[in-house]
């Protein structure tokens, strides 16, 4: 399979998974919010299409799961109650990409039907995963579009024109890279007011981890634009008198592209884990809005450890994101050095 | 919880914010606890006279480790505040009488009997025969005496002081004869005996020096040698290694005896480990690393209970700590932001308070924050307190239509929100939010701020829950009153209303909705004021009860407070470990540590 085909399996892939959290309202059964007091630390339930008593059923049902006595945690499926599963069903309301108001779901049931579980509060654990990730991914991708933006300006900038703006801007990046961000959040967390909607602290997170990570690619990109400006088509345009903002336009940025576009794919991931990072210590989006850092914050707790396998699930929902990125990543890494190859000749 | 107390000045000995990250406790309710008999019989071992007290009798030797989750500050009782000192210290040093902690009633210790005058004015207590130190020296009544001058002097700082001014004066000691001791209050004080609890017989033949030379608070750090160091508990100080552990080794002369007249305590020694977490306490005491674990969190305490060994888990009972949410009532002036104060008007209303109250369903906390190992609160004393609890006063339940109703009463309406839900504003049109911080490193109240917030959703308020570090939450709600609400629980040492003083009386550090009035603000305030400074002076138990009472139902009528739930209290002990029988006052598992026994001797000597 040549690399190009790979790319796009590898696209559509990640394309899909995006679309399915970008609609996690009509993927999620339930408001990620609502909490059913009644079924805390519920396990996964299971979906069945043959009955207790060896009938079939083309449409699958899932029993009730009740508490055992005197226990506040244990559940038992009570083999009396099927919950049958109605396809494409009204249900609780949300917005599709944050705009479209909709109620229709995938799946709706006539009694709590929990595909991953609940967590502490009874919340359903696979509408969190969806919801938690539109917030997590959108921090990935906002962030990575954020440094790698501000990176591509100044390592352009330091490229091109270097001297002592090349010095400057260099070294404030060395700056930023030695950095302790984690307490430089902590610093502004204290200075803004106590309590920040969930709207803005995600927008805080977002922008915080998108600012302090420019450092590492303006300075590749830098170094792309020390080499490209030297070349020779390069030399051939000034020598036709094009500017200095048109060279870096015309000839020299696209030269770059193949590594911001790696860098990307790398970036997103790291930013996804940052917004973890920082959910995890209470930093970033507050409860009850889910994120896949605040799923995985309640691991922190051994009894969850030990007692509720269900909750390692958001991390394992993470996997397949994670791995997308980083195929893409290498495939396109690969991609370039392929073209550079190509070029080489030509260059000579 | 340190700083904590040394904001609120001394009152701290007595009241705790209980910060921690555990709770629960209580003791087997119906079981029948071996308690102390109240006679001191003679022991005919050279005019010694030993205190029998009843009980499974033990065998000698072996040792018992127990995790503590933070290393103690010092062993001097003197400025002993938080609560692993206290731990320790309650095992090594004795008082004049004692409060049982299994029985809550009073019982003697150092002093074999006391008088109370008529009057109720002037104590007269007599020591007991052949009394030692746990390094053999031999105590008399100079130590006594030494002993209150110390607590009494100002400049020494002792935590202790407050609670010997009754009524505006320090009370007053005397010597009677060789034995005998006599002292004098200014008001009759109605909590009675009950003020020797907890106050240690220091040694005056070590301690006199450092007295005179104005260094007695510096004393007993934990590095002290073991000879520098006594007291009159079951244990004494054997070896300190920093960050590691605390070891404590029998005291060869201790005053209590068995049944048969065997001397206790049975155990050789005690170990105190250093384990910072919750999460690594239980794994240590799974190990079989710890015998002894107490202050667990229901969720730790279910975990164990599922996988129990050879261990025995026991429930107490709910425990004297309460959790509660709070207003920020205080007088914030004319500077304050213009939000703020309009924030401050919904909370002034009591219809809000009411309305709030009853929205929020405790049933809902007790079973999802203590995992149904707690009770639901609506007064501020908790059922573990049955002595002094309004019985009057129940949960009525949550109950949505009447918070919609008060919420109207007092001029909110629902209007529509952006989103379709409906919002509550008030009478000027603005929506109803406000934040609620609470401490980030207690999950327990986390929950239980997260569950209030969906509660009020359902009333159309908009509740943020903010997490904050302990300090700068106490700095908020103290010093510089920038919060609206706080979630927050207080533990008291005893089952009496006393130590809550500090919590009620509008001029406390502790009255934590509007802390050190100069003078209440409100009218209920200031009969809460009255009822409790009178108590303070009744000796008569009926009628000091009937004044709490009704301390109870005001502060249930105006809810300053939303009193939320009370823990259980959860511990658990290796099988091998006779006469455990944890209760809900502190030291939970730890109050008979003379009584406590290793069943299995020879398996223990081998560790």
């Amino acid at each position: 399979m040549s690399t190009r085909s790979r790319l796009i399996i590898c696209a559509v892939v990640l394309g899909a998974l995006h679309l399915g959290v970008a609609c996690a309202g009509f993927f999620a059964p339930y408001d990620p919010a609502a909490q059913d007091r009644e079924h805390p630390y519920a396990p996964p339930m299971r979906l069945h299409f043959v009955d207790a008593r060896g009938g079939i059923h083309l449409r699958p049902f899932a029993y009730a799961q009740e508490l055992r006595t005197g226990s506040f945690d244990q559940y038992e499926e009570n083999t009396a109650r099927a919950i049958p599963m109605r396809f494409f069903a009204r249900g609780a309301s949300y917005r599709v990409l944050g705009v479209l108001p909709l109620r229709w779901h995938l799946f709706g049931t006539d009694a709590p039907v929990y595909l991953l579980g609940t967590d502490g509060y009874g919340r359903d654990l696979l509408s969190r995963v969806l919801f938690g990730g539109q917030v997590s991914l959108l921090a990935g991708l906002i962030g990575a579009g954020l440094t790698l933006s501000i990176g591509l300006c100044i390592g352009a900038a330091a490229g091109f024109w270097g001297g002592w703006k090349d010095e400057v801007l260099m070294r404030v990046a060395e700056l930023f890279l030695a950095l302790p961000w984690i307490y430089l959040l902590f610093a502004m967390r204290a200075f803004l007011p106590l309590a920040v909607p969930p709207l803005k602290a995600f927008l805080l997170v977002v922008v915080v981890i998108g600012a302090v990570g420019w450092a590492r690619p303006a300075r590749m990109v830098r170094g792309i634009v020390l080499s490209a400006k030297e070349r020779n088509f390069v030399r051939a345009a000034r020598g036709f008198g094009a500017t200095g903002g048109y060279l870096l336009r015309r000839h020299i940025l696209p030269e770059t592209g193949s590594v911001v576009l790696t860098q990307a794919a790398v970036l997103v991931p790291q930013f996804v884990l940052a917004e973890m990072t920082l959910s995890f210590l209470g930093l970033g989006v507050p409860e009850p809005v889910p994120s896949w850092g605040n799923l995985l914050a309640s691991l922190q707790h051994y009894n969850v450890l030990v007692s509720y396998w269900w909750m390692y699930l958001p991390a394992l929902v993470m996997v397949p994101f994670f791995l997308g990125y980083l195929v893409l990543a290498s495939l396109l890494q690969g991609s370039s050095r392929a073209t550079k190859i190509e070029e080489a000749p030509v260059e000579v | 919880m340190s700083e904590w107390r040394g904001k609120w000045a001394q009152c701290g000995a007595v009241v705790a914010v209980v910060a921690i990250l555990c709770c629960g406790l209580f003791v087997c309710r119906a079981e029948s606890f071996p308690a102390p008999s109240a006679q001191a019989s003679a022991h005919e071992n050279e005019k010694e006279e030993l205190l029998r007290v009843a009980g499974e009798s033990g065998r000698r030797g072996g040792r018992i480790v127990i995790a503590l989750k933070a290393e103690p500050k010092t062993l001097n009782p003197l400025t002993a505040a938080d609560t692993p000192s206290r731990e320790v210290i309650s095992t090594m040093q004795g008082d004049l009488v004692h409060i049982n902690r299994a029985t809550q009633l009073t019982e003697p210790a150092l002093a074999k009997s006391w008088k109370i005058s008529a009057d109720g004015l002037q104590y007269t207590l007599t020591l007991r025969q052949g009394l030692k130190f746990s390094d053999g020296h031999p105590v008399d009544i100079e130590d006594v005496l030494f002993t209150f001058r110390v607590y009494l002097d100002e400049a020494v700082h002792a935590t202790q002081r407050d609670l010997l001014i009754v009524g505006g004066k320090p009370i007053t000691v005397r010597k009677v004869d060789a034995q005998t001791v006599a002292f004098t209050f200014a008001k009759p004080y109605g909590v009675g005996e009950r003020i020797f609890d907890g106050l240690a017989i220091l040694p005056r033949h070590l301690l006199e020096t450092a007295y005179k030379e104005g260094k007695l608070g510096q004393s007993g750090a934990l590095g002290t040698a073991a000879n520098q160091w006594a007291g009159l508990g079951a244990f004494r100080l054997k070896e300190y290694v920093a960050g590691q552990r605390l070891v404590l080794e029998r005291n060869p002369h201790y005053w209590k005896a068995d049944e048969q007249g065997n001397r206790l305590p049975y155990l050789d020694e005690i170990v105190f480990l250093f384990v910072p977490s919750a999460d690594a306490q239980v794994l240590r005491f799974q190990s079989g690393e710890t015998d002894m674990i107490s202050r667990l969190g229901a969720e730790n305490f279910s975990v164990l209970s599922r996988q129990a060994r050879d261990y025995t888990m026991a429930d107490a009972g709910p425990g004297l700590e309460y959790n509660f949410l709070f207003f920020n009532l205080n007088d914030l002036g004319e500077k304050a932001p213009a939000e703020m104060l309009r924030k401050q008007s919904w909370f002034r209303s009591e219809k809000f308070r009411q309305a709030v109250s009853l929205a929020i369903d405790r049933e809902a906390i007790v079973r999802l924050v203590y995992q149904g190992r707690g009770a639901a609160l609506w007064g501020p004393v908790t059922p573990g307190n049955a002595r002094w609890a309004n019985a009057a006063i129940r949960y009525p339940g949550r109950s949505l239509d009447k918070s919609r109703q008060l919420l109207a009463e007092a001029g909110f309406r629902s209007a529509n929100g952006d989103n379709g839900e409906p919002k509550l504003v008030d009478a000027d049109g603005k929506p109803v939010e406000f934040s609620i911080i609470t401490s980030s490193s207690n999950a327990d109240r986390a929950k239980m701020a997260a569950l209030i917030q969906d509660d009020l959703k359902q009333l159309g308020m908009r509740a943020q829950v903010v997490p904050l570090e302990l300090r700068s939450l106490i700095d908020r709600v103290t010093q510089t009153k920038e919060y609206d609400t706080c979630v927050l629980g207080i533990a008291s040492f005893d089952a009496d209303p006393n130590p809550e003083m500090n919590v009620w009386l509008s001029s406390g550090g502790m009255h934590l909705w509007n802390p050190s009035q100069k003078h209440a603000a409100t009218n209920w305030e200031a009969e809460i004021d009255r009822l409790m400074e009178q108590q303070l002076t009744v000796t008569n138990t009926a009628e000091r009860k009937k004044l709490y009472d009704r301390v109870q139902e005001i502060l249930v009528e105006h809810q300053p407070m939303i009193f939320l739930a009370s823990p259980d209290i959860l511990v658990g002990a290796k099988k091998s470990i006779g006469n455990f029988h944890p209760v809900v006052l502190e030291p939970y598992a730890l109050w008979n540590v003379e009584q406590l026994y290793q069943r299995n001797g020879a398996e223990n000597a081998r560790r």
